[in-house]
């Protein structure tokens, strides 16, 4: 197939990549999206392998299907509670496909590039592999915290500021070395580079706590994208690097949204270790009385109510929940009861994750309402049931300057006429703040398993 | 610890201060209980049902004897309280203020008295808050009451013979009583107005359907402990005048002004019953405590010129089952307070806020009156609003165009020192790059927020495009080269295969 051929095939694939994309705008077109996408990369491959340079068939397709198998499997067998970790696996593997690459393009050099071209070709090698490190072991934590392998508490080196600081001169230093030391020698900076690299990924994500997983997951997806990019500049392939630039770009505005949804900076996130600097307030050390409840009182309630909202938090995903709140919500709507969800962006491990865990349910979507939705007319609601939630709908964040969760918008729950808060324990959340809506007037407390809680209410109602 | 519950002796008292249903809630607090024969009869509480509950039904004056605790709904006579012996506590409604030389023989006679009327209003003892219950009962009662005295609907109707308008019922203070009341006859269907001297309770009463009359008078009745104060004359002076119009049109009027520890404020004189309709009732709730309305009696109805005025005094009583519910859950709650440990030991721990603010009479000494509580129910003045967290400083406009110009400018030379160095060849690709960023941020910031974990997982998959690159190197001579290809094209296609898939099963969930 001619070259001509093979651009205008990888024109189409980049566009149909796109609508995939854009598709995801809305639920209804979001399945086609799905198959522009699944058509766009086998148009990219076909294209690609009617390359007349290659050859080595065999190899191609053994570890085609293999790959295939093995991912056909995961996304068969993967529950969704599991999505945040399925999802940072995948990026672990594109991080180390880009090394790989970078690797092999490195020693199998395009015949004659000199000068300037030369130089940015290395370059390039260098930035690859140097992502696609990054992006690889960062991911591999982020699977281990996520999985529970590791534990999620941060990890707080001393001097880790300047142990980063350190390990970036180092890269520029050792980029500096492998440039001029040409091609023949390069080898061994580049695998030193590629090792600090891995170095940096592990420290940087194992310094960051379990509730700011969806920044994590967010970054890395985007870091994913930038490694493919680079890959394409090294390869000289447009493609690739249209599809980099794209994943790259939705990972960076989704780590945008989410650190804005915990009014968070981005540094502030990546730099790690939430809530150490802030001070704490003595003054709130009296909160006050809660008032717990016990399941039949609370279906008695919600089968009274006329509007009720569910939070959903991580709590619901842990106690694997869904099912059963999704069985009460078809209960309640029954008997007429108006149900909504209240989703904030941050609820969960991951963006998007408590809708994935409701749509499993069959919670139908048009009742699955985003924060800034919903916010205002909490006030109208009856009953608000708090699943297994915490930092998301506490009051301090707006009535307490000096909490550290100062000015993060949260969910207004306590405007409704009651709120059940079900929850194992008196526990503070993630970022270790009291909440004091637990001590609120018209905050009860329903305490125990989120997934027990929920059937002993749906048996009371 | 042994709980007696005495025959209420009071005469037409039909209330009883334990239920069967509370008796098992009590009894889990490891006390043992025991009740005078037939003192829950008038309440439709049989001997046979407390018997169930594990109550010990004794009959006569044996109720008396060998008790710790002693529960009543009305507080005892002076003949009863010869017959109990000292170290005993007394839970019941005791009015000391009006009650004192009496407080002072109990106390000295070493029993303690706890006064289920004495219970301070904070928000933790609503729950044993009984003149709330009785009130909230009261009012309720009242409006029963003038219905059953007042001719005609409450509710306007439209029927085949004739048009008949609705009942027009006005309720002065909007206390519990008061609001009970506004409910009672707004859900019967009259046009209910209200008034109270605090403002406070416009929302209340708006709340519930009614009209709030308001004067144009700037004065707030607001007093300690949710209870109102006494007015300045000229605030009510208006007051009567616009009570004076009202009369005219009104047909049921139920007044329920209490200040606490004085006579009732009279509201309604003799002229204003006079110039109400014949047949108007008017219900007046303070009538023991000499009354809102000049011409009730208390315990009786009188008529004048053609208008009831009921002077009952024991509605509670007469809607005795639910009164003794309620009651018997109050002292429940108190008990509750009162045994922390739940081991039957009662403990009247006089830190305790509300439990010192309920205790007249203890170890021989006279309690009353407590210091002020802390807390009021109502607070009196309004909470300064809670401080917004402070805005981080915004930037002006002509800053922020500034900063934007500014951030264009450098990258515009940053690309151009790029491309002057750089061969054309990257600089075609260096394009493509920024322009497929662009796109990007424009397609992404469309996506809905439900879908970002669908998005991540195709982006996932379209990630696993490096393929691509893996695949030209894998027709390699060099054997590392290609077996590092070879690992490369197996993980990517994990990417692809599983991101795909994966994305499909999770839209296919997505489901209206």
């Amino acid at each position: 197939m001619s070259m001509g051929t093979i651009s205008a095939a990888y024109i189409a694939a980049a566009i149909l990549f796109i609508l995939s994309l854009s598709g995801l705008s809305n639920q209804e077109s979001s399945k086609r999206g799905n198959w522009y996408g699944i058509i766009g990369m086998a148009i990219a491959v076909w294209a690609t392998i009617m390359n007349e340079s290659v050859d080595s068939y065999g190899w191609l397709i053994l570890a085609a299907v293999i790959g295939g198998t093995i991912g056909a499997r995961l996304a068969a067998k993967v529950e969704m509670t599991q999505m945040p970790e399925l999802i940072a696996i995948l990026h672990s593997f594109v991080g180390m496909a880009a090394v790989l690459v970078g690797f092999s393009s490195y020693f199998d050099p395009a015949a004659g590039l000199y000068g300037a071209a030369a130089t940015i070709h290395s370059v390039e090698v260098y930035l690859g592999i140097l992502i696609g490190a990054v992006t690889f072991t960062g991911s591999v934590v982020a699977f281990g915290k996520l999985n529970g392998k590791i534990g999620s508490k941060p990890l707080m080196l001393p001097m880790r500021h300047q142990l980063n600081i350190g390990m970036v001169v180092l890269w520029v230093l050792i980029g500096w070395w492998f440039l001029s030391v040409g091609h023949d020698g390069g080898t061994l900076p580049l695998v030193l580079m590629t090792l600090i690299a891995f170095a940096f990924g592990v420290h940087m994500v194992m310094a960051i706590g379990g509730a700011d997983m969806p920044v994590v997951i967010s970054m890395l997806n985007s870091y994913s994208g930038w490694a493919a990019a680079a890959t394409g500049f090294m390869l000289s392939n447009d493609l690739l690097i249209v599809v980099g630039a794209l994943v790259g770009s939705s990972g960076a505005i989704l780590s945008y949204i989410m650190c804005r949804a915990m009014n968070r900076n981005f540094v502030s996130v990546i730099m790690g270790g939430f809530g150490t600097a802030s001070s704490s307030d003595d003054d709130d050390a009296e909160q006050g009385e809660a008032v717990a409840i016990q399941a039949d009182e609370v279906a008695q309630l919600m089968g009274d109510a006329s509007k009720v909202v569910i939070v959903p938090g991580y709590g619901m995903a842990v106690a694997n929940a869904q099912h059963a709140v999704s069985d009460l919500t078809k209960q309640l709507r029954d008997k007429g009861v108006d149900v909504q969800f209240a989703i904030h962006p941050v609820a969960g491990r991951m963006p998007g994750h408590m809708n994935v865990l409701l749509a499993e349910a069959n919670v139908p979507y048009d009742i699955v309402l985003e924060m800034d939705e919903i916010n205002d007319d909490l006030g109208e609601v009856d009953v608000v049931v708090v699943i297994g939630a915490n930092d998301i709908v506490n009051p301090a964040a707006l009535e307490n300057p000096n909490s550290p969760i100062a000015g993060m918008p949260v969910l207004e729950v306590w405007n409704a006429k009651t709120v059940i808060v079900s929850k194992r324990s008196m526990a503070t959340g993630y970022a270790g703040v009291e909440n004091p809506l637990f001590f609120k007037e018209n905050t009860r407390m329903l305490f125990g398993d989120a997934k027990d809680s929920v059937d002993a209410i749906k048996s009371g109602l | 610890m042994i709980i007696s519950i005495p025959k209420e002796s009071y005469k037409g008292e039909k209330r009883v201060a334990l239920t069967p249903d509370s008796a098992k809630h009590i009894q889990k607090l490891g006390h043992s209980l025991r009740i005078e024969a037939g003192a829950g009869k008038a309440a439709e509480f049989s001997d046979a049902e407390y018997k169930e509950a594990g109550v010990e039904v004794v009959k006569g004056e044996a109720i008396w004897a060998d008790t710790d605790i002693i529960m009543k709904v009305r507080g005892v006579t002076e003949e009863e309280s010869t017959k109990i012996a000292a170290g005993t506590t007394l839970i019941s409604f005791f009015w000391p203020a009006q009650n004192e030389e009496f407080m002072a023989k109990l106390a000295e006679a070493k029993i303690n008295v706890i006064a289920m009327d004495s219970v301070p209003r904070l928000s933790r003892s609503q729950k044993m808050d009984a003149l709330s219950s009785m009130a909230n009962i009261g009012g309720y009662r009242a409006i029963v009451e003038a219905s059953n005295q007042f001719g005609r609907f409450f509710t306007g109707q439209v029927t085949a013979a004739g048009k008949v308008p609705p009942a027009k019922v006005m309720v002065i203070g909007a206390g519990v009583a008061g609001l009970a009341a506004i409910g009672a006859a707004k859900s019967m269907g009259a046009i209910v107005r209200a008034f109270d001297t605090r403002l406070e309770a416009k929302e209340q009463v708006e709340s519930l359907g009614a009209e709030f009359l308001e004067l144009e008078f700037e004065e707030d009745g607001s007093g300690e402990g949710g209870y109102a104060k006494t007015m300045s004359k000229e605030f009510i002076d208006a007051e009567m005048a616009m009570f004076r119009e009202q009369c005219k049109e009104i047909d049921i009027i139920v007044t329920t002004a209490l200040i606490p520890g004085r006579p009732a404020p009279e509201l309604i004189t003799k002229d204003m019953v006079e110039s109400m309709k014949s047949g108007s009732v008017i219900v007046d709730l303070a009538a023991e405590q000499g009354g809102n309305c000049k011409l009730s009696k208390a315990d009786k109805i009188v008529t004048h010129k053609g208008v009831k005025i009921i002077g009952y005094t024991d509605l509670p009583s007469r809607l005795a089952t639910q009164s003794s519910q309620l009651y018997s859950t109050n002292l429940r709650h108190m008990l509750t307070d009162l045994t922390p440990e739940k081991d039957g030991v009662i403990n009247i721990n006089m830190e305790d806020e509300v439990i010192r603010g309920a205790t007249v009479a203890f170890e021989g000494e006279v309690t009353w009156p407590a210091p002020a509580p802390k807390l009021s129910a109502a607070p009196a003045k309004p909470k300064e609003a809670p401080k917004a967290p402070e805005p981080a400083p915004e930037m002006s406009n002509a800053t922020k165009a500034k900063m934007t110009f500014g951030a264009m400018g450098a990258a515009l030379l940053a690309l151009l020192g790029v491309g002057s160095v750089a061969p054309p060849d990257f600089m075609s690709h260096f394009t493509v790059f920024v322009l497929a960023c662009f796109v990007g941020y424009q397609v992404i910031w469309s996506v809905t927020a439900s879908l970002h974990t669908p998005l991540m997982s195709v982006t996932n998959a379209i990630s696993g495009i490096i393929v691509v690159g893996a695949i030209l190197q894998i027709s390699s001579d060099s054997g590392l080269v290609q077996f590092l290809a070879f690992i490369a094209i197996l993980i990517a296609s994990i990417n692809i295969a599983g991101g795909f898939l994966v994305t499909q099963r999770m839209l296919k969930m997505f489901s209206k």
